[in-house]
């Protein structure tokens, strides 16, 4: 599905990355965890394809594509979806209305009509159910004076919606209670299958008990130093991250 | 024809430059200056009744004495107000473009974009020779319609109600009473410097009568208004809402319109009688000028409503995209008990734009009532201010405002300024303002773009987002017209 490789980047002057190298294959469920200033939102928003981040050197090959010569825009219509950390509000715009311009950008790039009406409402009606919404809350302005944990929703209700062959989730499991921690795994194991990748930025292991990845990778200092299965994301919980410069050091030699 | 027309004038100023002002009264172009004989022409061609060529006269004299307000925050050189023409037939094309090859391309481009036929784009373009057949006003549905039969089958409907809706011109010949009842008694001669202009010399506008308790059968557009030719200078609109009546107007249309000459000065008067409501919508289009501001037009317009009886209203809803300098402040005095005024605003300023407008909400009567809704948008170079006034006199108990603007800022060469005042007499007054600028946020941006919106898609849809408030007061086909204009409008903004 992507292939990074040999990634470099740096926010104003600054390193931020420093050599990573990750290949993700169809259909599996990678998470990424390390402390914080590792590198990890660093790393979601450059595939993303967000400005402040330059990047220096190496490349991301997604499906065959160049992914880093591609704008924003044409990643997600590509299939490439970010859910954001801190989602924005967008007052004045509804849910649903961005939601439809979205959905029919997607279809005008890859040369198809407009979605129907009718269909685009029974697409919402049955994915709101997913992840518990209101029609009355998709209809109101974008993440406008939504809660901390709704707002992560809407961002699974959106991922829902879109069906991305690559999510990016960046600490989508953060602030959450355990109800909507509940509801966010189950949006990402109902869009597992062979033909989709997931990439799930984490700090804590809780997340990953619902969502069982594939692969865990450890970030530090712009590094992947460390690569397992899932129960990497246990020692981890036991040991902390206070070995890593250890691994770091391992890593650079 | 042109060439011996183009003789004959430039003769006439020269003789005005030796031996002081001639005025042709044979000719339908008066040569540029402004005194008494100007007034006396002006009033002569238009056949009108003594004491409306008195009240002109009485109108030039008070201007004289006045002085032009230096107090927006707008910069342009200084305009020489004896080098203006005062009145001019349309047939004069000395300075229209022969054809659509002299327009400016940008302007073109932008009809292009809102659908508008070339027969219209001639029209609005102000290409010789392209008229009406019938009516001279500028709105771009004319496709739509057969313009002709539709004026007629409505002049007939609102016959029935017993509407009246003309040219100002047509109603001092067939309402002197009405009109000089009403006329001047909102935005008196001696207002300000530009209503004392445009009382001088106003050359044409639109008249509304609502009878006692009509409620007006269908939305009043200057479009259908009949024999309202070159009235875009110096307009002079007067609307009367009789007890328990109830009116909606709109006025412009969302097609930038040239206009050969550079000032507009419009008076707008509205007068609401107990009960009565008027809803006054406008978007403003006016060419403004090349990327350099060059040939925009300039407007001066002074818009005010009087809530004259007890529980009326009136609300101002305006979208304000075009002209090069907008000085522009619709304004409610609520003088009646428990009377209501409204102002919704959405003014756009880019290229190198300027515009200072707002409102005035002076409180007079009890418990009344007002909402001011402005929402700023600065693109490019464009500099805008809002400038508002919320004033509550010791007769007003209870009054209440409501005042939010918000700026939007495009870029970092534009600029956005707020002016409020507030004077308060009463200390049962309750008083709200909110005030927000905030950049086109580049975190909203990008959530759009990751979403798979161009940038241009997604500035549209935070713009539209931000006016929404604005655009829901305005008539159903109105709003959609609206927000078209400003995606057009807002083209490139980003980048």
């Amino acid at each position: 599905m992507i292939s990074i490789k040999n990634l470099h980047a740096e926010v104003e002057g600054k390193p931020i990355l420093r050599g990573i190298d990750l290949e993700i294959p169809d259909g599996e469920v990678h998470a990424i965890m390390g402390p914080n200033g590792s590198g990890k939102s660093t790393l979601a928003s450059i595939l993303a394809g967000r400005e402040e981040y330059e990047v220096t050197e190496g490349s991301v090959t997604y499906k065959g594509k160049e992914l880093l010569e591609l704008d924003p825009d044409e990643r997600a219509c590509e299939g490439v979806f970010l859910g954001f950390q801190y989602p924005v509000e967008i007052p004045g715009v509804s849910n649903l209305y961005l939601l439809r311009a979205a959905v029919n950008a997607r279809r005008k790039y890859h040369g198809e009509p407009e979605v129907d009406a009718v269909e685009f409402m029974q697409m919402v009606q049955e994915k709101i159910a997913h992840v518990g919404m209101s029609m009355d809350m998709v209809k109101r302005g974008v993440n406008e004076d939504f809660s901390g944990g709704e707002k992560k929703r809407n961002e699974i209700f959106q991922m829902l919606m879109l069906e991305p062959s690559l999510s990016v989730l960046d600490e989508t499991d953060s602030g959450l209670d355990i109800d909507a921690l509940k509801v966010v795994a189950s949006g990402i194991n109902r869009l597992r299958s062979p033909e989709r990748s997931t990439i799930l930025v984490t700090h804590y292991k809780r997340l990953l008990e619902h969502v069982v990845p594939d692969r865990v990778h450890v970030l530090y200092q712009g590094r992947i130093v460390r690569s397992g299965g899932p129960e990497l994301a246990d020692t981890l919980e036991e040991e902390g991250y206070a070995n890593l410069e250890t691994d770091e050091a391992a890593a650079t030699s | 024809m042109a060439a011996h027309e183009d003789d004959v004038e430039a003769l006439v100023a020269e003789r005005e430059y030796e031996a002081g002002f001639v005025t042709d009264l044979e000719s339908d172009t008066v040569a540029p200056g402004l005194n008494e004989d100007v007034i006396r022409f002006i009033s002569n061609k238009k056949n009108e009744p003594d004491w409306m060529l008195e009240w002109r006269l009485e109108a030039y004299r008070q201007w004289q004495q006045m002085k032009m307000p230096r107090w927006p925050h707008l910069h342009y050189p200084p305009i020489d107000f004896q080098k203006i023409s005062y009145y001019s037939a349309p047939k004069s094309a000395k300075d229209k473009p022969k054809s659509l090859d002299e327009v400016d391309p940008k302007l073109l481009e932008t009809y292009e974009k809102l659908g508008i036929p070339l027969r219209e784009q001639e029209m609005l373009a102000g290409v010789e020779g392209a008229e009406y057949p019938t009516s001279g006003s500028n709105v771009a549905v004319d496709a739509v319609f057969d313009s002709v039969s539709v004026a007629t089958t409505f002049k007939k409907k609102l016959h029935e109600a017993g509407v009246i809706f003309c040219s100002i011109s047509e109603a001092i010949q067939e309402y002197p009473e009405l009109v000089r009842k009403h006329l001047g008694t909102v935005v008196p001669r001696g207002d300000n410097f530009f209503a004392g202009l445009n009382s001088a010399v106003f050359t044409d506008g639109s008249f509304v009568y609502i009878p006692k308790g009509v409620k007006c059968p269908m939305e009043l557009s200057t479009y259908f208004r009949i024999n309202a030719e070159n009235t875009g200078q110096f307009e002079r609109t007067l609307i009367v809402a009789e007890a328990g009546s109830h009116v909606s107007y709109l006025e412009g249309c969302t097609a930038p319109q040239r206009d050969e000459n550079q000032l507009h000065a419009a008076v707008v008067e509205l007068v609401a009688e107990e009960d009565a409501e008027i809803k006054y919508s406008t978007v403003q289009n006016w060419y403004p000028g090349d990327e350099n501001g060059k040939g925009g037009i300039y407007n001066f317009v002074t818009k005010r409503g009087d809530c004259r009886g007890d529980r009326s209203k009136i609300s101002w809803t305006q979208v304000e995209t075009g002209s090069a300098i907008t000085w522009k402040y619709p304004s409610c005095v609520l003088n009646g008990d428990n009377s209501v005024g409204e102002f919704y605003s959405v003014a756009v300023t880019r290229g190198m734009q300027q515009a200072d407008t707002g409102t005035k909400m002076i409180h007079v009567g009890k418990n009344t009532k007002s909402t001011i809704i402005a929402k700023g948008i600065s693109a490019a170079r464009g500099e805008q201010s809002y400038r508002g006034l919320v004033k509550i006199l010791p007769s007003a108990t209870n009054a209440r405002n409501f005042t939010q603007c918000d700026s939007l800022l495009i870029g970092d060469k534009c600029g956005a300024h707020t002016f409020p005042y507030v004077e308060s007499k009463n200390s049962t007054a309750k008083l709200e303002h909110e005030a927000t600028t905030s950049k086109i946020g580049e975190d909203q941006m990008f959530y759009c773009q990751q979403r798979g919106l161009s940038e241009e898609d997604a500035v549209n849809l935070i713009v539209n987002g931000f006016c929404k408030d604005v655009f829901q007061e305005l008539p159903m086909e109105f709003a959609v017209e609206a927000q078209k204009l400003l995606n057009v409008t807002l083209e490139n903004a980003v980048g």
